[in-house]
């Protein structure tokens, strides 16, 4: 095939993208080296609009052992144990392909992390629907959540913690983050810069198929009618293999012969020979017929690009192959010594006696494009004026009612449920409060993780936005009794060569930048995704954040239901009111507009580490953070998970009931104490001068507010419950 | 009290296994399924897990490894057999235990607590547990337990059921299935009750910052009936 600027675009190359590879190379590329370059400079790959901005995010840090730039984040927790974790999306071809496109984005997560060298020791994700009632809403939530479970249940990985969501932004364009954390000796850690000439290029894992060929490209790229078409570009997974991947890997990784490991996620062989090769200012070459491959003739080009699962790249010390292929035959997997090192800096492949490839590794990575695309900057909304009329009808237990069964709150135990989330007997918090927790096997420390987005904030105002998500990751890991230590991130947005798209990310970037770097949080990993649009429209911006924590011992973690009659609670954090954006201020009063609630990251970090004193000196008895929905459907999640009532009373506040209840302030938490605990309670967090109301006390069954209204718990629980198995068994 | 617990490709809950055995004072070795011969022992354990990417059928291809040979032969000359999950269905597929393990009636996996009432106490499994009633845990995409009439006939004139899914009170009825078991069958054993097979997770709770600790009564009195 003859290469020319119509071919390059095709590729999803721009015109003058494709001049500048015939200048860097001297010459017209063929047809393989055009693909190579297409993979290598798509979005996808190149973060040619995010790298701009991305470096401006705090990646350092005491705890930090590795940021950005790994296959994954490492962190130090202690006693010569780490842990690498990284989130990240697979939304594109789990819109095209629920299933499969969700399962093999669960299936490359893990491989990221124990290409480390690190045991998978959980799972998250972050999942984001269109409307309940768009018709393919339920289809693609019943695949992803299939597909999820069917990737991680047969690893044998828990599935700890999660978010759902669903907004009619997403109707074209679903989100689909996984996250996964792995436990590694910190002297065993694994990386993917190759180092040394004339060292062994080993291809290892399953066989390469013509599965998945661009499906980088495809990620890089708007929809439009004909996606369908590109269900040839989803990968197919195979969690069997995979597993059998991870412990053949994971037994190699005992001995010392690996010089540098790379999993084949997104451009396959292509960008993990050249990963390797750019990190260790190498060359690499490469026999492609020696490329095990699952069908008949391929060529260069297919076997370059293919996105086939489960395999591996791996630089090997020289004579260490036949005791490596002993231990991939044992595990029944394929196993091949494909190249070589060498000094050329060139990635130089060979096909039937052929050099089929010759490019210089900097033209692809240093090279690659890298665009200061224009954005616009996003004004904070004008405050709106809740008129008194619009709000003295209603009735606090019925609002409550509704927000408990709005499907962004309801419990969503139909998809957990379905996620294996106690294999390997560690997991000590389920899924379904602020975190998932899992001990670190053999030891008294346990690791806390959650995944946080709020798509709604960031729309409207992108950089209050991206530091409220942060701060609520920070928030869910204080409340589990775990000391904040490290984020992820997963940006997910619509288009960067849209002004408006781009701005949001900037923003929400700087936010996530100004908060991580406050609260001391760094970003060790994380993914960008753009081009979550269909033709004209973009999702709302929804970046994810992934944070990750240590609880020293875990028998001091702290979980959210209520636990004893006559326990005090409180809410620790001021009040201010802050209705617009809120769950109740979008859904009650249908008011869209406005500001989000106003981050305050001082008091943030100021009331999060107050109450982790609180929680050192054993005076928690439960608790949970304040997000959607307010105080009301914070406590009430707390009578429902702890079988238990509370009768709250409204403090003397300027702010109405309404506002008191249903506000979305920041920095806020629920507690409940012990009575005789009160003093030393209240003396701690004035010492800390945080602010605190006294709410009210526990009680039997029912939810008693003010004394006067009142409902049962059951029937709140039932409220909970119902919407999701209603909704999927329609 | 000597331990085996067998590792096939895919398996996942082997490591758990280990863990609770040796816990309540079994010796475990692991086992790889390409070996011909069973170490020395007074229990062995078929883990939960997906065996060969559970591809073709549930248990199928294990059943047909090495090492099944030693193992059949084992129950057969009266040794203790006992398969958790994937390991209850290699045991179907053996033959070791009647009757097949279909998908899960609403056709999805299931990750939760149930509640098992013992039905048989005459074994060395449930002998002297000091409970009629047991949390345990489940999480399973094929558990739906089914045999033709005549098998369960069989089966329950012999007192081969060993235990089925009940309320927390005992209660054994439909709504406490999770699974659309026949009869609430959660695990049966062989003719000679030296072999069980079950689709709850005991290693899952055998402690209490995990979901339970009725694990624990099953292991203790499991390795003092061995004694």
């Amino acid at each position: 095939m003859i290469v020319n600027e119509q071919v390059a675009v095709d590729h999803g190359l721009k015109k003058d993208e494709y001049s500048k590879i015939c200048e860097l190379l001297k010459r017209t590329p063929n047809i393989t080296e055009l693909g190579i370059f297409s993979a290598m400079w798509n979005e996808h790959c190149s973060y040619k609009s995010s790298r701009l901005h991305l470096k401006k995010l705090p990646t350092k840090g005491k705890k930090v052992i590795q940021g950005p730039g790994e296959n994954a984040g490492v962190i130090d927790i202690e006693d010569n144990d780490a842990i690498v974790f990284k989130i990240e999306s697979h939304n594109h071809p789990s819109f095209i392909e629920p299933y499969q496109g969700a399962a093999t984005g669960v299936g490359g997560i893990m491989r990221d992390v124990f290409t480390m060298g690190a045991r998978p020791i959980a799972n998250l994700n972050s999942i984001h629907f269109g409307s309940p009632q768009h018709k393919k809403t339920k289809n693609l939530i019943r695949g992803v959540v299939h597909g999820i479970g069917g990737y991680g249940n047969c690893m044998g990985v828990p599935t700890i913690a999660g978010q759902t969501s669903f907004d009619s932004s997403y109707n074209g364009n679903i989100l689909v983050n996984a996250m996964t954390l792995g436990l590694v000796k910190k002297d065993k850690i694994f990386y993917s810069k190759a180092a040394g000439l004339n060292k062994p290029v080993i291809y290892v894992g399953s066989k390469t198929g013509r599965d998945g060929i661009h499906g980088a490209s495809m990620a890089s790229a708007s929809f439009d009618e004909k996606i369908e078409e590109k269900k040839p570009t989803v990968q197919v997974g195979d969690p069997f293999t995979e597993k059998l991947l991870l412990e053949a890997c994971l037994e190699l990784m005992v001995e010392d012969s690996i010089i540098a490991i790379q999993d084949m996620g997104a451009a396959g062989l292509t960008s993990s020979s050249i990963e390797m090769a750019s990190k260790g200012n190498l060359g690499i070459e490469i026999n492609l017929n020696k490329v095990p491959c699952r069908e008949a003739k391929m060529t260069p080009y297919e076997i370059m690009l293919s996105e086939s699962q489960e395999r591996m790249l791996i630089v090997l010390e020289n004579g260490k192959e036949g005791q490596a292929k002993k231990i991939f035959d044992k595990w029944n997997l394929d196993f091949a010594v494909i190249g070589k090192t060498t000094k050329s800096k060139k990635i130089e492949l060979y096909f039937d006696e052929e050099k089929v490839a010759d490019i210089p590794v900097n033209t692809l990575v240093e090279n690659s494009p890298m665009y200061d695309r224009k954005w616009k900057k996003t004004k904070l909304p004008k405050k709106n004026r809740i008129k008194k009329e619009d709000t003295k009808h209603l009735k606090i237990i019925d609002v409550l009612k509704k927000i408990l069964a709005n499907p962004n709150v309801c419990s969503k135990e139909w998809i957990w449920q379905q996620y294996d989330h106690t294999v390997m007997g560690d997991t000590i918090q389920k899924p379904g409060g602020d975190a998932g927790v899992v001990r670190v096997h053999g030891t008294d420390k346990a690791v806390a993780a959650a995944v946080d987005s709020s798509a709604v904030y960031c729309w409207a105002h992108p950089l209050t936005g991206g530091k409220q998500v942060v701060c609520e990751s920070f928030r869910n890991l204080i409340s589990v009794g775990a000391k904040p230590i490290a984020i992820t991130n997963c940006l997910n947005f619509g288009s960067p060569e849209n002004e408006e798209n781009m701005g949001e990310f900037v923003e929400c970037v700087q936010g996530i930048g100004e908060a991580s770097e406050y609260l001391k949080f760094p970003v060790v990993s994380g993914n960008v995704s753009f081009y979550n649009q269909t033709k004209e429209k973009g999702i709302k911006p929804t970046p994810a954040i992934g944070g990750v924590g240590l609880i020293r011992d875990y028998k001091n973690m702290i979980t959210m239901e209520f636990k004893e009659f006559d326990n005090l609670v409180l809410v620790i954090g001021k009040t201010e009111g802050h209705i617009d954006q809120s769950l109740f201020a979008r859904t009650i009063l249908d008011e869209k507009n406005g500001p989000p609630p106003e981050v305050n990251l001082f008091n943030e970090k100021n009331n999060g580490e107050t109450l982790l004193k609180l929680i050192d000196n054993n005076l928690i008895k439960s608790a949970h953070d304040v997000s959607l929905g307010g105080i009301i459907t914070a406590v009430a999640k707390m009578c429902i998970k702890g079988k238990k009532g509370i009768n709250i009373k409204k403090p003397k506040y300027l702010i109405n009931e309404i506002e008191y209840f249903f506000a979305e302030d920041q920095g806020r938490y629920i507690i409940e104490i012990n009575k005789k605990d009160f003093k030393k309670v209240a003396d701690i967090l004035n010492k800390n001068a945080v602010h605190f109301d006294e709410l009210g006390t526990i009680i039997k069954n029912e939810l008693y507010i003010n004394d006067k209204t009142k409902v049962a718990i059951d029937e709140l629980s039932t409220t909970n419950k119902n919407w999701f198995n209603n909704y999927m068994s329609k | 009290m000597k331990s085996s617990v067998i590792t096939f490709p895919g398996s996942n809950c082997d490591r758990d296994m280990h863990v609770a055995l040796k816990k309540f004072g079994f010796k475990n070795k692991m086992v790889w399924h390409a070996d011909t011969e069973l170490p020395k022992s007074d229990l062995v354990v078929l883990p939960g897990g997906f065996s060969y990417g559970d591809y073709l059928r549930c248990g199928s291809m294990a059943s047909k490894s090495k090492i099944m040979q030693s193992v059949i032969n084992f129950a057969n000359s009266g040794g203790m057999v006992l398969g958790i999950c994937n390991g209850f269905q290699i045991l179907v597929e053996t033959g070791l235990v009647t009757g097949v393990l279909l998908r899960n009636k609403y056709l999805e996996f299931i990750c939760k607590n149930v509640f098992v009432k013992i039905n048989d106490k005459q074994n060395n499994y449930f002998k002297n547990v000091d409970s009629e009633v047991l949390e345990l845990h489940i999480a399973h995409n094929e558990g739906n337990y089914f045999c033709t009439n005549d098998q369960l006939k069989e089966i329950e004139d012999n007192n081969q059921i060993a235990i089925n899914y009940c309320s927390e009170n005992g209660e054994i009825e439909d709504q406490f299935n999770p699974n659309g078991s026949t009869k609430n069958i959660a695990g049966i054993f062989n003719k000679h009750k030296n072999v069980l097979g079950m689709m709850p997770h005991p290693e899952r709770m055998i402690d209490k910052s995990l979901s339970g600790e009725d694990g624990s009564l099953f292991f203790k009195n499991l390795i003092n009936n061995l004694k």
